[in-house]
């Protein structure tokens, strides 16, 4: 890891660690309520998988929803802070490589996302206990999706002049991808077209994929899901790097 | 060095052939009104922009082909007052000194903020530093990595007199150890004072790169300022050529000395009596005035 990349990271990790409250024991908040509401009403009505209760089901994903709403936010709100208020000229006048500058914005918001995930992870060990089938599956699918989200925030960050326009992407695309990718239910349990639809959502392979990691029990397999994250993440990371090395809206 | 670069900008011509050469260890001005380029031209050195025609090469590295040699030689002290809120001037420093490789190096940070006077200020969040304040922090930024060649965009806007002071006093002490120098200024009579050579930009365009001496040297007239005696009055001819200044003196344009004692002699036989009399000599200001309009 050059110098450069690394302390570009560590200003990163700094930057969030700052401001824990709101990056991440906020977040940890907002998940234990999801799960303490949903639990509560669905716990002893719904059965997604044989043998699994609702709460456990839920788990694993509002673990991954933190992850990921917490990766794109790390990358994007850092990107647009800097462009409004002009600190990103400090970063830009330094001879760091647009793959530095990608690869650190990726691995600092991949670590918020973990972090949040582990918070959010933790806390919910007091309500129900989790098997933990493939702990492989489930590092892997935590990394690529937080990488994946990462790479749409540095994408959004990047795109968005203001605040306004950051917040209707968040708002408007990461917000309904997430919430209709599963976290909350099994696509099985849909109607077919609903159900169709969920399968050209990226997101539901992640939370799909991670959950297998937990339960052995997955709507597809992990195989499939993991290809579908890794393209996604690999087509994303493309974009990323090809704005970044022409300087889009970063250099005139 | 700085060859046909030139830069678009929709409709707006910002850079049109700018070719200019600055020598290691000068202290060189780069002059012009708002709009004219200074700041897109020191972008395309600093590699925020880039040209569409034309190279910038700093201490001979191309700043596009060979950007990371070309950053390294380069400090650049932003027009905006910009700042992460995030940080402590000591972390703020720390981070921009990773950014080009170096860790350890307090003592030249400590250097620095004793030199800018932020000593007391290290541990305090960038947030609670007066503007004055966050500009030397700025130019401590610039300067943490020791780079032979410094840009210093309006570095004196909002700082006061006394702290300007330093600043400059700071900044000659580096010219002199051997760092070479870029500034715009608004402050004509600071560009005046401390570049040895000057650029002037109109539109996009160079329209005067020569020695500072030089330029004030083409500005051959000069004014004869006199305040009168009680009762006094100039001759006819002169009191045509003449204006009143807001301190209530009469000012006279003079082409040479010769014209100095001409007029003097006429006021002497005229029997005009004055209390107070001084002849002031070109400002830059008045070459920016004459050679803006030249160009116009």
């Amino acid at each position: 890891m050059s110098p450069a990349l690394r302390t570009l990271l560590y200003k990163e990790l700094l930057r969030f660690w700052k401001v824990g409250f709101q990056t991440v024991a906020a977040p940890v908040l907002t998940a234990l309520l999801y799960l303490m509401v949903f639990s509560h009403v669905l716990d002893r009505t719904v059965e997604v998988y044989g043998g699994v209760s609702y709460t456990a089901f839920l788990v694993p994903g509002l673990v991954m929803m933190s992850l990921l709403q917490n990766a794109f936010a790390n990358s994007s709100s850092s990107l647009i802070q800097s462009k409004v208020t002009g600190n990103i000229v400090f970063v830009l006048l330094p001879p760091i490589s647009y793959r530095e500058f990608f690869a650190a914005y990726v691995l600092a918001a991949v670590i918020r996302g973990l972090v949040v995930g582990a918070g959010v992870w933790a806390v919910t060990l007091f309500f129900v206990d989790l098997p933990y089938a493939h702990p492989g599956w489930i590092l892997l699918f935590a990394v690529l999706g937080g990488a994946l989200l990462a790479s749409l925030g540095i994408i959004a960050g990047i795109w968005a002049d203001k605040f306004d326009q950051l917040a209707a992407f968040q708002n408007f695309i990461v917000m309904p991808l997430t919430f209709l990718s599963g976290v909350f239910y099994s696509i099985h349990t849909l109607p077919d077209f609903w159900l169709a639809v969920s399968h050209l959502n990226p997101f539901f392979y992640m939370i799909d994929g991670f959950r297998y990691g937990f339960f052995g029990q997955s709507d597809v397999s992990p195989w499939v899901s993991a290809l579908v994250a890794g393209g996604s993440f690999a087509v994303l990371a493309g974009i990323t790097l090809n704005m970044l090395s022409r300087g889009y809206k970063l250099r005139s | 060095m700085i060859e046909g670069v030139c830069k678009r900008f929709g409709s707006l011509q910002a850079l049109d052939h700018v070719s200019l050469q600055v020598a290691q260890g000068e202290f060189f001005g780069l002059l012009g009104p708002n709009g004219a380029g200074k700041t897109t031209l020191i972008s395309a050195m600093a590699g925020l922009s880039r040209p569409d025609a034309g190279t910038v090469r700093v201490m001979g590295h191309d700043t596009v082909a060979d950007y990371r040699a070309a950053r390294r030689n380069l400090g650049v002290v932003p027009q905006e007052l910009v700042f992460d809120p995030f940080f402590t001037v000591r972390e703020t420093l720390r981070i921009q000194a990773g950014y080009y490789g170096l860790r350890g190096n307090d003592d030249w940070i400590d250097e620095i903020l004793a030199r800018l006077d932020l000593t007391a200020k290290a541990d305090s969040n960038m947030r609670a530093l007066s503007g004055g304040m966050k500009r030397r922090v700025l130019v401590a930024q610039a300067l943490v990595h020791r780079p032979p060649v410094i840009v210093l965009d309006e570095p004196t806007a909002g700082v006061d007199v006394e702290l300007r002071q330093g600043l400059w006093a700071f900044v000659r002490d580096l010219n002199r150890q051997g760092h070479t120098i870029v500034l715009t200024t608004h402050y004509l009579e600071e560009a005046e004072s401390l570049c040895g050579r000057i650029a002037m930009l109109k539109q996009g365009r160079v329209i005067a790169l020569e020695p500072t001496a030089d330029l004030l040297a083409r500005r051959v007239q000069q004014t004869l300022r006199l305040r009168l005696g009680a009762g006094a009055a100039l001759p006819a001819e002169l009191r045509a050529r003449a204006r009143a200044t807001p301190d209530g003196r009469i000012a006279l344009t003079v082409d040479s000395a010769d014209e100095v004692a001409a007029c003097l002699a006429r006021l002497h036989a005229e029997g005009v009596l004055f209390d107070d009399i001084e002849l002031a000599k070109p400002a830059l200001e008045d070459v920016f005035i004459a050679m803006m309009q030249e160009a116009s």
